[in-house]
């Protein structure tokens, strides 16, 4: 059964189907939520059957299809491996609650909205499901038209702006990427990742293409200092708008990176980890200080995942086995915790309708259930052990030591600046006094909501107790990548701090060790 | 047989548009009235259907036809339908249009219009079936004088008549640019026909000053045609000053004979050891177009005026598959004139559907705001041409940018890939701006509810052909491209 076809295609059949729902105004309205939660909700289902028959041992592409449908162009070839697998878990995960977060708060062209996001999942399904790479950047890019939409229709006051901005940036990075693959396949003469990902560049070639690539996954990411789109587009983003831009969208960078950059530039990668340290430790120390003085929630939150990303990056690029498995987890923590933040934003803002942090106060007496879930995901975010955050940051620090100590000890003093601006953001929400009379009378969460947010809980937990779980589809796919870094000649960047010599040999029996 | 009935029927779908403008002449002069509108259109379109069917058993080899000024290949058959399919579109376009100025009781509804449109035709399909610098000359002024006079068709407008003017007199000047520089080719060389000169061409030892001059001349006479810069500057204003469907078909039809037109000269009459010195002029002009079509358009508040700088945009794309002049360019070159069309039909045939309460056209880009929500099915059209113009995968209009850089790149022509893709992004920007107009935008003005039926079903029809399901016309599309370009190259 064609089933990665089948989870692409069926978004799109309902988007068109909610798009010429027949009755007035309030039923289509109606009849279009509950169609589009049916469909993610069938979606989850396949992405969970994926799962259960997905084979864990290998790290070769599974559920492969092909058809040459576009002539010369490219390939309908479709197959995932663990990484793909995982982030695709999590874009099915997230869509009905997506869908249901917007249950109430959209008013205003219902069923454009509730297509759009149909829309949306079919390309990041496709996008990390696509094995011609030119029908990964189709999907890749194709995804900027539903986002600009949901923000430019059903965002906030500035959205005009920031939906350009989303757009253009992107676009710019992103067709820098598109010269590179077009040599790429003049080089190689396939269009097939798994063949391009074996293909020995010319090192001269790999820098120049390394950087187009970097153009766009940068952006995507966002690494400092071009991502200064994402907080305007996510604070003018609707609630689910903002989810899936940070739970789905921004792994995209990640994605890339792991799946283009490393493999098929091994030599570029390490020579070039200065620059994605260096970039990582800049965004780690300075989002961490710009969201201590943010006033806006989705701002602060914004912020914190641009720092969230600089910790992925460093993983990735410790070109080690633990770096890599702690930046993979720590997109799939990112994904649910800073979604599950933004949804907890949505639930004030839907009552209050402002995001200042200011207007709030004393949640922790007035909706205890809210402060309680609130603290637990603020608790994920700054990594407390149990949660998913831990482990993901965890496995990255551990990696990146072996690689650098110094971007480690930067980093390092990221997690201890997110403790800070997180604690204080729920300090100011949750306890002292409320802000007014309007913020006192706020009710509790509602049933929908508690059903929004309790998958999220389980899952965060289960990530943080039990990571085995998920990291186990992963690791042989994760193990390819690092094989192809193996022996490439590092970049020399300072890799000691006198102090605390590394031992590497201790903490990774493996072949990091050999990388110095 | 005698050779001029065997050279008659090699040029059947020419035999048939003569043929069949006279008649149409005849048939609108005889029948009169209000009526002869309606009828000249319908049996233009006839004839039109007519020449297309004459090429559907043309043989897939090259035949040469009128003692070698003409030839009939698989180039030329691509072509002519693509142009033959857009000549009928503007001809029913315009239909609404001429049936309103008929009701006003206007001076500038007469059946003239088809009868100029197929004459102007029978010029683009002798222009991409020239094998001959005379016969190009020939088609090209059979195809432009019925453009002037279309131009200038709605006579009580100041505007129009300043458009068909100005078109006059630029497109006069051209011509004689074009027609001298044939002169030099023909004196540096020897001959006019183009496989002859590239035989003489190719056998001297040296490179001809002359010759040089006469292939800058000739380029710059065609650049006009296509208007790519720096000679784009009649577009905009004809555009506007022009009646919609007459900037409709002008944006479709002679792009694409041009551009064949220009295509065929230079890789059949100057390959090899020439062929970079016309390079490095296609190069300029391709980034040049790119780059003013995307940065110019910013600025533009007029709809027509957009669409103008938008295609000059467009062909600096084209050139880009001109540039390597091999045979993947080339046919990266054809598929992008086919969806350049159909977009730049698809955008005009919206902007025509629409009216304002009042009956007057809309030119406006501001006239669009709003549209999502009073007009949604034109609007999601109008968003698909602009995403596609934009070159926004999964849309059709990305794959043909992909194309000629593709085939760029494959040449070695890196540095016009990266600019050209910098280019798409800026022009991105304006393409995005009506798309934020139409659906991020209350409604402003008040539009007349009334549309016509056939457009709306061609609109239906190309937005199709433009949006992701149009990529599975990509797999035959190529396959035709890449036939018709191997027939300019003589294996």
């Amino acid at each position: 059964m064609p089933i990665l076809s089948i989870m692409i295609l069926l978004p799109v059949v309902a988007a068109l189907v909610l798009l010429t729902l027949p009755g007035d105004a309030d039923e289509r309205a109606g009849r279009a939520r509950v169609a589009a939660l049916a469909t993610t909700l069938v979606e989850l289902l396949a992405g969970l059957w994926l799962w259960a028959e997905f084979d864990p041992s290998t790290a070769a592409f599974q559920f492969a299809e092909a058809l040459p449908l576009f002539g010369p162009y490219l390939t309908w070839s479709l197959g995932i491996d663990g990484i793909a697998l995982m982030l695709i878990e999590l874009s099915v995960f997230l869509m009905p609650l997506c869908i249901l977060a917007s249950w109430e708060s959209v008013k205003t062209r219902v069923p454009e909205y509730m297509a759009a996001f149909l829309l949306m999942e079919s390309l990041m399904i496709g996008t990390f499901a696509a094995r011609d790479i030119f029908l990964f950047y189709l999907f890749f890019e194709g995804g900027l038209i539903p986002m600009f939409l949901i923000i430019g229709i059903w965002g906030g006051a500035r959205r005009i702006y920031a939906s350009y901005k989303f757009f253009l940036y992107t676009l710019l990075g992103s067709v820098l990427m598109l010269v590179a693959m077009l040599w790429m396949v003049g080089f190689a003469g396939s269009t097939d990742i798994g063949v391009l990902a074996r293909t020995d560049f010319p090192k001269e070639a790999q820098f120049w293409l390394f950087l187009a690539f970097f153009a766009s996954f940068a952006v995507k990411m966002p690494m400092w200092p071009v991502h200064t789109w994402l907080p305007d587009a996510h604070v003018e983003a609707p609630t689910a708008g903002s989810v899936i831009l940070a739970g789905v969208l921004l792994k995209l960078g990640g994605y890339g990176f792991i799946r283009f950059s490393l493999p098929m530039f091994p030599d570029a990668s390490a020579q070039l980890i200065w620059l994605v340290f260096g970039l990582s430790m800049v965004a780690v120390v300075y989002t961490s200080l710009v969201a201590l003085v943010q006033h806006d929630m989705k701002k602060l939150i914004a912020y914190s995942s641009v720092a969230h990303m600089a910790f992925v990056t460093g993983g990735l690029f410790a070109l080690n086995t633990q770096g890599l498995e702690g930046a993979m987890l720590m997109m799939l923590s990112h994904g649910l915790v800073s979604g599950a933040l933004f949804l907890c934003v949505g639930v004030i803002y839907d009552r209050l309708h402002t995001r200042e942090i200011g207007r709030y106060g004393g949640l922790a007496d007035t909706m205890p259930k809210y402060a309680l879930v609130l603290l637990f995901f603020t608790m994920a975010s700054v990594g407390l052990p149990a949660t998913s955050g831990f482990v993901a940051e965890f496995l990255v620090l551990l990696g990146l030591y072996q690689t650098s100590t110094w971007a480690t000890f930067v980093l390092t003093t990221g997690i201890i600046l997110g403790a800070a601006y997180m604690l204080w953001l729920y300090a100011r929400v949750a306890y002292g006094k409320a802000a007014g009379e309007d913020t006192r009378a706020m009710p509790d969460l509602s049933l929908r909501e508690v059903a929004i947010l309790a998958p999220i809980v389980a899952a965060t937990l289960w990530m943080g107790i039990y990571p085995k779980s998920f990291m186990a589809p992963m690791q042989p796919a994760i193990a390819e990548v690092v094989a192809r870094l193996e022996g490439r000649e590092l970049a020399t960047v300072p890799t000691d701090m006198t102090l605390s010599p590394a031992r590497p040999a201790l903490i990774a029996p493996a072949h990091a060790a050999e990388a110095h | 047989m005698h050779p001029i009935f065997a050279s008659i029927a090699i040029a059947g779908p020419e035999t048939v548009l003569t043929l069949g403008s006279l008649a149409a002449l005849m048939l609108g002069t005889f029948t009169g009235g209000g009526r002869a509108l309606t009828v000249t259109s319908l049996f233009a379109v006839a004839i039109l259907g007519l020449a297309g069917f004459t090429l559907l058993d043309a043989p897939a080899g090259p035949s040469v036809a009128f003692d070698g000024l003409y030839v009939a290949d698989a180039f030329s058959a691509f072509l002519k339908v693509i142009i033959l399919a857009a000549a009928a579109a503007s001809v029913l376009l315009a239909l609404p249009w001429l049936a309103d100025h008929n009701a006003k009781g206007s001076s500038s509804a007469r059946f003239e219009y088809p009868v100029l449109l197929l004459l102007a035709t029978l010029g683009m399909a002798i222009m991409v079936s020239a094998n001959d610098l005379l016969t190009l000359y020939v088609g090209l002024e059979l195809a432009a004088l019925p453009s002037y006079v279309l131009a200038a068709f709605h006579r009580g407008d100041d505007r129009s008549a300043e458009a068909g003017l100005k078109y006059f007199v630029l497109g006069a000047l051209a011509s004689g640019i074009l027609l001298y520089g044939v002169t030099l080719v023909y004196g540096f060389a020897g001959s006019t026909q183009l496989d002859v000169i590239a035989g003489i061409v190719g056998g001297q030892q040296e490179r001809s000053l002359g010759l040089l001059f006469g292939i800058v001349f000739i380029l710059s006479g065609l650049a006009f045609k296509v208007s790519a810069v720096p000679f784009h500057m009649w577009t905009p204003d004809v555009y506007e000053g022009a009646p919609t469907p007459v900037a409709a078909f002008f944006a479709a039809a002679p792009k694409a004979a041009a551009l064949g037109l220009m295509a065929r000269v230079l890789v059949v009459a100057f390959p090899g050891q020439v062929a970079p010195d016309w390079q490095q002029i296609i190069l300029f002009i391709a980034i040049a177009s790119m780059v003013l079509g995307a940065v110019a358009a910013v600025a533009q508040t007029n709809i027509k005026r957009l669409l103008a700088y938008s295609s000059i945009a467009n062909i600096g794309f084209a050139l880009v598959g001109l540039a390597p002049g091999s045979p993947g360019g080339i046919s990266a070159l054809l598929f992008y004139i086919c969806v350049y069309v159909a977009m730049t039909l698809g955008s005009f045939l919206v902007v025509l559907q629409l009216a304002r309460a009042d009956g007057s056209p809309v030119e406006t880009m501001a006239d669009f705001a709003g549209l999502s929500k009073t007009r949604p099915g034109l609007a999601l059209a109008m968003a698909v041409f602009m995403f596609s113009l934009a070159g926004i995968p999964p849309l059709l209009g990305f794959w043909p940018k992909f194309a000629v850089f593709q085939a760029a790149i494959n040449a070695g022509l890196l540095g016009l890939a990266i600019v050209g893709f910098v280019a798409s992004v800026v022009a991105a920007f304006y393409y995005l701006r009506l798309i934020k107009i139409m659906y991020f935008d209350p409604p402003a003005t008040a539009l007349a509810p009334a549309a016509n039926p056939v457009n709306g079903a061609m609109i239906a029809g190309l937005a199709l052909f433009c949006s992701p399901i149009g990529m599975l016309a990509l797999s035959p599309l190529a396959a035709a491209t890449a036939r018709a370009a191997a027939a300019l190259f003589p294996a």
